[in-house]
């Protein structure tokens, strides 16, 4: 493996204060990730698993200063992020993409898909002129397999497999290396959800891209991680590769979530 | 425009079209608002043309007879009282249409003197009757809707802007920015609102121009007016930055006031447009009733607050109906903003409806 992981996460820390009262004060802490640490290295797929509220969302809008971290570190390329200002992350977002779990709700409902992958090139290719924008959309389109001219249409348009595409074009748009994938095919069809994951591999290949892969669904995650982690209310009860982890899981907790995976048999 | 796009505005004018009240109303707004910017066309007289031999002239309707349109011509028979009767040595004085009249300019700068209909300097044609310095009512109506009705608008315009840019950015920035602002709107909503209207109106001095006044009216009517619409804006924000595609625009690291304006905006507009519909009318009374009490607008400009601070005395009220008619006007603009908002709620958000 080369020298740098592309990603490290070193004892992260989210916690939301919850308040009450007139004054708004504390009175107690939500633990959403607690104290967790884990690499990414550069071309790979990290899995991340655990069940609803576990903090596994909130891990990968951590990363990408969604929300505050409260500790702990995050760094990409060697670079510490946790502590940058909102300009200084500005080129690195370029680098970092997130792809969201609800198709329909993380497209504008008032804007036809140009303006949506569109603004991703206004912010980080301002040099492009409205007719090479154009251009470039049609071919991100093509590129997650839609078709060009869909760019004129709203959200509202498109099924939820064809508005997670948009939303995948979206975050390629800006030619990242990294993307957290939070949960991108829970919401969609099985037989979409297999279409999206082909789609995710296929683009991984052929830009080396980097993903975070947070899911609840074990299969979809054994089957895309070279490595994975299992989160449970804040803190990683275990990782490793796909093999050991589905194979000799040592954690009670993973036994658990594989168990109850319902099968047919 | 995609077609979806314009079927989905096609719906909701049609939503909006086959509701009965909007069917009513709508027309009369429109009627409104057109003969407000045709005023110093339509009106026979200018608004301070005087003639106090006629005062409180009482209505009377033009006839066609011998080839043209004649007004009977009255004349005074008692002072004290003010009776007409009509002048039996000669009894018809001729109305021109699309002659030339007093001078006005339109829109402000298109210097004019044609008039859809007058009568020469020194006949009177009163459609609506006069007032006490022989000024026709009818014309002055048109005049003041001038100021009362665009004031509305004018208001209505800042309010808006103002409400969602400091409800948007107290939405989605919160904290103490959130705290901050709506501490600011709610000492402007404890203070009842004439009191403020008129504590405000006393900072500027009494003696303006009609022309300063119409702007310190806007000024302080859209002060007190933002605070409304910031609050339910601020709160739409509130759940709007929770959605991803906000996360995702983050995340791109757009400019939060692009954010604000480009994906909060868009979604509150429906609700923007139906609340500033219905407060309207607020603004119309606001200019009536600084008018009214002789803050406003003054002689012999007219408004329709104004007009009505004609009105007051009981011998006005009963002799000369005629000078309530600005009273009528204000209940009808009123009455027809609240009904067309109303319409256009319905059309916007069809679930609403079933609600009530």
């Amino acid at each position: 493996m080369s020298a740098l992981p592309l990603l490290q996460v070193r004892d992260l820390c989210v916690h939301f204060p919850v308040r009450s009262g007139l004054l708004g004060r504390s009175v107690d802490t939500i633990r959403a990730v607690d104290g967790i640490s884990f690499d990414i290295p550069r071309g790979t797929t990290v899995g991340l698993v655990g069940e609803s509220g576990s903090g596994k969302t909130t891990t990968g809008r951590a990363i990408l200063k969604l929300v505050p971290a409260t500790s702990g570190s995050i760094t990409f390329e060697g670079r510490d992020i946790t502590t940058a200002t909102p300009s200084a992350m500005r080129p690195l977002r370029r680098r970092m993409q997130i792809i969201f779990q609800d198709p329909f709700n993380s497209l504008n409902p008032r804007l036809p898909i140009f303006n949506i992958i569109g603004e991703a090139l206004e912010i980080h290719f301002p040099e492009l002129a409205k007719k090479d924008r154009r251009h470039r959309v049609a071919e991100l389109l093509s590129k997650v397999g839609l078709k060009p001219e869909h760019m004129d249409r709203y959200p509202h348009e498109f099924s939820g497999g064809q508005r997670q595409r948009i939303g995948i074009a979206r975050a390629l748009a800006v030619q990242p290396e990294f993307i957290v994938c939070d949960e991108p095919v829970s919401a969609l069809d099985v037989s979409v959800q297999a279409q999206i994951v082909n789609l995710l591999q296929d683009l991984q290949e052929e830009f080396g891209l980097t993903y975070l892969f947070i899911a609840h669904d074990l299969a979809v995650v054994e089957h895309i991680s070279d490595h994975v982690l299992v989160m449970h209310s804040g803190t990683i009860v275990e990782a490793g590769t796909p093999e050991k982890i589905y194979g000799q899981p040592e954690h009670e907790y993973t036994r658990n979530l594989l168990a109850s995976v319902p099968t047919l048999a | 425009m995609h077609p979806a796009t314009t079927a989905h505005t096609a719906s909701l004018w049609s939503r909006f079209w086959s509701h009965g009240s909007a069917r009513v109303f709508f027309p009369v707004l429109l009627l409104l608002y057109l003969s407000a910017l045709l005023a110093p066309f339509l009106a026979p007289y200018g608004e301070a043309d005087q003639l106090l031999s006629k005062a409180y002239h009482p209505p009377a309707l033009p006839v066609w007879k011998n080839g043209q349109l004649q007004v009977p011509r009255l004349v005074l028979t008692n002072k004290a009282t003010r009776e007409f009767r009509l002048d039996t040595q000669n009894p018809w004085a001729p109305v021109s249409l699309f002659a030339k009249g007093s001078p006005y300019q339109w829109l402000g700068f298109i210097p004019c003197d044609r008039h859809l209909f007058t009568t020469s300097p020194t006949e009177r044609l009163y459609l609506l009757g006069a007032d006490s310095y022989g000024r026709c009512v009818f014309s002055r109506l048109l005049y003041g809707s001038q100021v009362s009705l665009s004031i509305g608008l004018i208001g209505i315009a800042i309010t808006t802007v103002l409400g969602m840019l400091l409800g948007g950015i107290a939405g989605y920035f919160g904290g103490w920015t959130d705290s901050l602002l709506m501490r600011v709107t709610e000492v402007l909503m404890s203070i009842p609102g004439l009191y403020l209207i008129l504590a405000l109106r006393a900072v500027f001095s009494k003696d303006l121009d009609s022309a300063n006044i119409y702007l310190v009216m806007i000024v302080i009517l859209s002060f007190i007016g933002w605070s409304g619409t910031a609050r339910v804006i601020r709160g739409m924000a509130l759940s709007l930055r929770e959605r991803d595609f906000i996360s995702a625009s983050r995340a791109l690291g757009q400019n939060p006031l692009i954010i604000i304006t480009r994906h909060i905006w868009p979604n509150v507009f429906s609700y923007v447009i139906v609340s500033a519909t219905l407060s309207v009318p607020g603004y119309i009374l606001g200019e009536a009733s600084l008018s009214f009490l002789g803050l406003g607008i003054q002689d012999p400009q007219s408004s329709w607050g104004l007009m009505l601070a004609q009105a007051q005395s009981i011998r006005v009220l009963v002799s000369f109906w005629w000078m309530l008619l600005p009273g009528l006007l204000i209940s009808l603009s009123v009455m027809s903003f609240n009904f067309v908002g109303d319409a256009l709620r319905d059309a916007v958000d069809p679930k609403l409806r079933l609600a009530r």
